[in-house]
């Protein structure tokens, strides 16, 4: 990186290599909620958190374009649509609100439990999307208080 | 029960060392040791789920406060005939908080003993009736969805606030 904007050259190149494993992980942790520990909501900031170390060490504007805020909220908003779409539909598939409408399946497949992996998925990216837009207003909001300099 | 109560010991004392030092980076530092230290319980408790959300929060918590907050000297100190009126009433509370919570835990079961009827109900027939192998996303997404949708709300308006609150119109 030619520009002096964000940390050293040590941690930018570190975090080339990371932030797509730290993303995989959070999409493993995600697809496998109905398997192992986790679900949704820790995926999610995981995934969130790759975007948040890339804000850190490329500075704010390099972040922007591989993540835009307005898309970070607007992921947030379908994640939240797409969970409620899932409620919804269980009462016109199964019966009632949020019932299982899809197969169950072989338990420990992947492809099991119904819609629980659809809603893990829903919820991956509200939470993902969510935390990390209001990471980036808080840090811009900063930003422009000093006088619109970027900070160390 | 005896590493739990340790545990919980270094909790209070590192709250304790949040709230009575005088930088601010300090007490952030503190505080992310109060939840490093619950995750540990979680984990003595055998909750992975919340154990690894409990971990991954705090970081990110951790990173928000000390990158997105100015981090200064601490100006919240008070001086003279204030500070002894607040000591005095939040002994008054605590007093009174401590009270009504022994008599409130005098009725409670034996810690995780006798297991709810609703949740070896959930245990039994969890896999059957969900199809889901990890009992906890079962019981979220599936028997408490209500729960779920609600936390979802909760976090939606917080963070619709939270980026109305900093937008760059309402900054002039």
């Amino acid at each position: 990186m030619k520009d002096n904007k964000g940390m050293t050259l040590i941690v930018k190149t570190v975090i080339k290599f990371l932030a797509p494993i730290v993303i995989l992980f959070g999409v493993y942790i995600i697809l496998h909620g109905h398997l192992t520990p986790g679900g949704g909501f820790p995926g999610g900031v995981v995934v969130a958190s790759a975007f948040i170390l890339l804000t850190l060490a490329y500075g704010t504007e390099v972040a922007e374009k591989k993540m835009k805020r307005s898309l970070a909220a607007l992921l947030e908003s379908t994640g939240a649509l797409f969970f409620l779409i899932l409620a919804v539909l269980g009462i016109f598939l199964g019966g009632w609100f949020f019932s299982n409408f899809l197969p169950k399946g072989e338990p420990l497949k992947l492809l099991s439990a119904g819609f629980i992996p659809l809603a893990n998925i829903a919820i991956g990216l509200k939470v993902g999307g969510g935390i990390f837009a209001v990471f980036l207003a808080l840090v811009i909001f900063r930003v422009a208080g000093e006088g619109g300099e970027e900070q160390k | 029960m005896l590493e739990l109560y340790s545990l919980i010991i270094l909790m209070i004392l590192g709250s304790l060392v949040a709230i009575h030092t005088k930088y601010l980076l300090s007490a952030v530092i503190s505080l992310t040791l109060v939840g490093l230290i619950l995750c540990v319980t979680f984990l003595y408790l055998q909750a992975p789920d919340t154990a690894i959300t409990q971990t991954i929060v705090e970081v990110i918590a951790l990173v928000i406060l000390i990158r997105a907050v100015p981090i200064e000297k601490d100006t919240m100190g008070r001086k003279g005939a204030k500070e002894t009126f607040s000591a005095v009433v939040t002994t008054i509370f605590l007093v009174l908080f401590a009270f009504f919570a022994y008599r409130a835990l005098l009725d409670l079961p034996q810690f995780g003993f006798p297991l709810m009827r609703v949740s070896e109900g959930y245990i039994r027939e969890g896999l059957v009736k969900t199809g889901s192998a990890n009992i906890v996303t079962a019981v979220l997404l599936d028997f408490r969805a209500y729960d779920t949708l609600g936390e979802a709300t909760v976090l939606f308006t917080a963070i619709l606030g939270a980026i109305i609150v900093l937008r760059k119109a309402g900054r002039k």
